[in-house]
């Protein structure tokens, strides 16, 4: 059985001021149910999550008392990618036919602040000052660059391309492009990554409708195909957020296995993919995350970047709606957003953004602390 | 009178001459771990062993970590006192890369594949209680060319 997405909704990342969380989340389901001309009482089950921003299943005070099943969850960064995959468990089950998945969040402003033992480690690593996300995806960076022959020069082009797709991205939080000097004159944070190089926790929320692909067309003339949903965690050995210490063998991080599985479901390669969303918590990240995910050889994005191979015009256009860059991170609602933007760029909708030539299948990547990840694969 | 009380337990040998960090070794595969684990992350073995991980390694990894943290973050600064510090990971012949604090905070005087030192140092005072005790905690420095 396949299953289908038949409505989208968004509500805009970035600071919606007298907004709870909550509200943005519902305002987001109230999208995808418009856009699917659905209601909420045609929805059988729903699962969302957030991190900030309370239990998604209190949802049904803003949308309605109707009984159905609503599952919270919580999985980190790949919260979103993890409610997908429950939903499309329910729907490849047969068990259920329609219902909606939904994130959203309301972050205070600066970084995250995480309590060590939520994470099964002890005070000391964060009373120390090591508990932070921005050191592990530097960390990662430095290393990477050292080992692979990267340079500056490409952690700013990904920021510069973040920036000019939110530029032409009327939902995106930063919508003013900038250019590669602002970004390269832009504070060290956290060597090798500058302000412009970072996302920043943010508010906002998004949904889909999803559906038994057998009934897709009573409901929408346009459905697409999720050919598939796949969350993996960490292995030992893989160089993952929050770890005290590593093993010397580095292994495939979770992003690699997670990919590799996602692929063999839908029984495609990375070159069959038009336009892809990669987790973009930082512009090293999603340099690494080009490679982890198949889409090219360790050291290769060098070149690629400087070609202009990731913008919407080039041959592999990633984070067209200006990614996590450009958009800020709601924990709960981030993956979903992807998937969001991916749809619109299936479907011909992105406007200025629209990746030319009538793309056919979408990817989907998210990953998260303490080291997981999350791969849709979405085709017309 | 003050005393000079580790962070944690475990951590490191202290009090010492010759501080080493500590950690396990798992008894049926041999990998290591920091801090010491009771249970084997690679192959779920409950049979585990602390070990000295030595107190020179070689730089891994590194970043400087440039604004004060939140919290957890818990040392005696103030956002007017507070200095960048260095983080990294440093290769220890224990067979395992730990992550630590570094003295160095330019990215000039940081180079993968340096050598580096344990250094076990007063992290903050801990004044809550009076004693004034000195929270001791663990940083690599290079190791000075002779
Ligand atoms: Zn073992």
């Amino acid at each position: 059985m396949d299953v289908a997405i038949i409505g989208i909704g968004l509500h805009r990342f970035g600071r919606s001021p007298g907004l709870s969380g909550m509200q943005q989340g519902a305002s987001a389901v109230r999208n995808a149910l418009a856009d699917a001309g659905l209601s909420w009482k045609d929805m059988q089950f729903a699962y969302g999550g957030s991190q900030d921003a309370g239990n998604a299943d209190a949802l049904v005070n803003e949308l309605g008392l109707t009984g159905l099943q609503f599952t919270n969850i919580w999985n980190g960064c790949a919260t979103g990618g993890s409610s997908l995959h429950a939903a499309y468990s329910a729907i490849k089950s047969g068990e259920y036919d329609v219902g909606v998945v939904v994130g959203f969040d309301k972050h205070p402003r600066g970084a995250f602040n995480p309590k060590p033992a939520d994470w099964g480690i002890d005070e000391w690593y964060g009373e120390t000052g090591m508990m932070l996300t921005t050191q592990f995806f530097a960390l990662k960076t430095q290393r990477y660059m050292h080992d692979h022959g990267i340079t500056e020069e490409s952690l700013i082009r990904v920021s510069e391309k973040a920036f000019t797709n939110g530029s032409l991205t009327p939902t995106a939080w930063r919508q003013q492009a900038l250019s590669y000097e602002e970004i390269a004159n832009s504070a060290m944070i956290s060597d090798p990554l500058r302000k412009y190089m970072f996302c920043s926790p943010a508010e906002g929320g998004a949904a889909l409708i999803i559906c038994n692909a057998d009934k897709a067309h009573l409901y929408s003339s346009k459905p697409l195909y999720l050919k598939t949903a796949a969350v993996r965690t960490r292995h030992y050995g893989s160089f993952e957020v929050f770890a005290p210490s590593q093993a010397m063998n580095v292994a495939d991080a979770s992003t690699v296995t997670a990919s590799k599985a996602a692929f063999e479901q839908a029984g495609i390669g990375p070159e069959d993919i038009d336009v892809m969303q990669l987790q973009d918590t930082d512009s090293g990240t999603e340099i690494i995350h080009m490679a982890e995910n198949g889409f090219c050889e360790h050291g290769e994005q060098e070149k690629l970047l400087r070609e202009g191979a990731t913008g919407i015009n080039g041959s592999m256009p990633i984070n067209t709606d200006g990614g996590c860059l450009a958009n800020g991170e709601p924990v709960g609602a981030s993956g979903l957003r992807q998937v969001y933007e991916v749809c619109v760029q299936l479907r011909g909708e992105g406007g200025a953004r629209q990746v030319p030539n009538n793309p056919k299948v979408g990817y989907t990547h998210v990953y998260g602390a303490p080291g997981l990840s999350g791969v849709n694969i979405i085709t017309k | 009178m003050s005393n000079q009380v580790p962070i944690h337990e475990g951590l490191f040998t202290w009090p010492s001459a010759k501080p080493q960090l500590l950690g396990s070794r798992c008894v049926n595969c041999a990998e290591t771990a920091f801090p010491a684990q009771p249970d084997c992350r690679n192959c779920g073995s409950r049979e585990t062993t602390i070990v000295e991980l030595g107190d020179q390694g070689i730089l891994w990894s590194w970043t400087i970590q440039t604004f004060m943290p939140k919290a957890p973050y818990k040392s005696d600064e103030t956002a007017e006192t507070f200095q960048p510090y260095g983080v990294g990971y440093v290769e220890m012949p224990g067979g395992v890369r730990v992550e630590s604090r570094l003295l160095p905070n330019k990215p000039e005087d940081l180079q993968i594949g340096m050598p580096m030192k344990l250094d076990i140092i007063p992290f903050r005072t801990d004044g809550t209680d009076g004693s004034g005790d000195q929270i001791m905690t663990f940083r690599f420095s290079p190791v000075k060319e002779a």
